[in-house]
């Protein structure tokens, strides 16, 4: 099993994240899309640091996983405001901004 | 083919599978389970990797924490009398292209690099002391730091979630 294994899984499964944080309608959806790409960096993160023997990748993880709670929490509670103001999470339908 | 190699290419396959569904599935509540059998396949490479203690940390904050967040997040805005969970897609083709695009990318770079593994230095079998060491010593700004951003994060998502006063 070669580090290049798991940057190819990693790459795939960032890959498809953003195919759906590009195509999907549904903020949740959207959401969940972000979770699984920051997954994926964490997974490289932590085979960089299992081949480079080096445990400052996983120092690193730890942080990200801080930071995707923090978006995970604040990230909902935009997503229910959302809902709660214009009845839809459908992300094409919230175009306030747009004129 | 020895079992190691049996079990990453399982795990490997479930957090593709799993990954697949959360993005191409119509149904949110689907989604949402099928993100746990990803967390879980990623929680299972990291004990391939013996990174035991993120592997637990991953389960104890993604499975237990983040999940039940976005199902809370289903539950409150998809009205359940009208079973609206099923949702479409926008834009197939760019988004087709930009992502080809980003995998070529990706994994050109990835297979060109030549990365300088070594095979001198390994970690130790229990990386919780390592880590536990570490966190307060070199990186503990960082640490404090991560804790304040989750005290506002807190705070800034209850704030905004709550239902707001007829003044």
């Amino acid at each position: 099993m070669t580090i290049q294994t798991y940057l190819l899984l990693s790459a795939i499964v960032f890959i498809l994240g953003v195919i759906g944080v590009l195509t999907r309608r549904n903020a949740i959806i959207v959401f969940m899309s972000i979770e699984l790409m920051l997954n994926s960096v964490n997974l490289s993160l932590v085979a960089f640091s299992a081949y480079l023997g080096d445990a400052r990748g996983q120092m690193l993880v730890f942080f990200v996983m801080t930071v995707a709670a923090a978006e995970a929490a604040v990230g909902l509670a935009v997503i229910i405001a959302l809902f709660r103001n214009k009845q839809t999470v459908n992300l094409d339908e919230i175009n306030i901004l747009k004129w | 083919m020895d079992l190691f190699t049996i079990i990453f290419y399982a795990f490997a396959l479930l957090a593709l599978g799993a990954g697949s569904v959360v993005v191409f599935s119509k149904n949110i509540v689907h989604a949402a389970f099928a993100l746990l059998f990803a967390f879980f396949a990623v929680a299972g490479l990291y004990v391939l990797l013996m990174a035991d203690f993120l592997a637990i940390t991953q389960l104890l904050i993604y499975v237990g924490g983040i999940l039940v967040l976005v199902i809370f997040g289903v539950m409150l805005t998809n009205t359940v009398i009208s079973v609206d969970v099923k949702t479409g897609t926008v834009q197939s083709m760019p988004a087709v292209l930009l992502s080809a695009a980003l995998a070529g990318m990706l994994v050109g770079m990835f297979w060109s690099t030549d990365w300088k593994v070594t095979t001198q230095q390994t970690l130790p079998e229990a990386t919780g002391n390592e880590l536990g060491t570490m966190l307060l010593t070199s990186y503990v700004l960082p640490f404090e730091i991560a804790s304040v951003v989750l005290l506002v994060a807190l705070v800034g998502a209850a704030m905004i979630a709550r239902r707001e006063k007829k003044a």
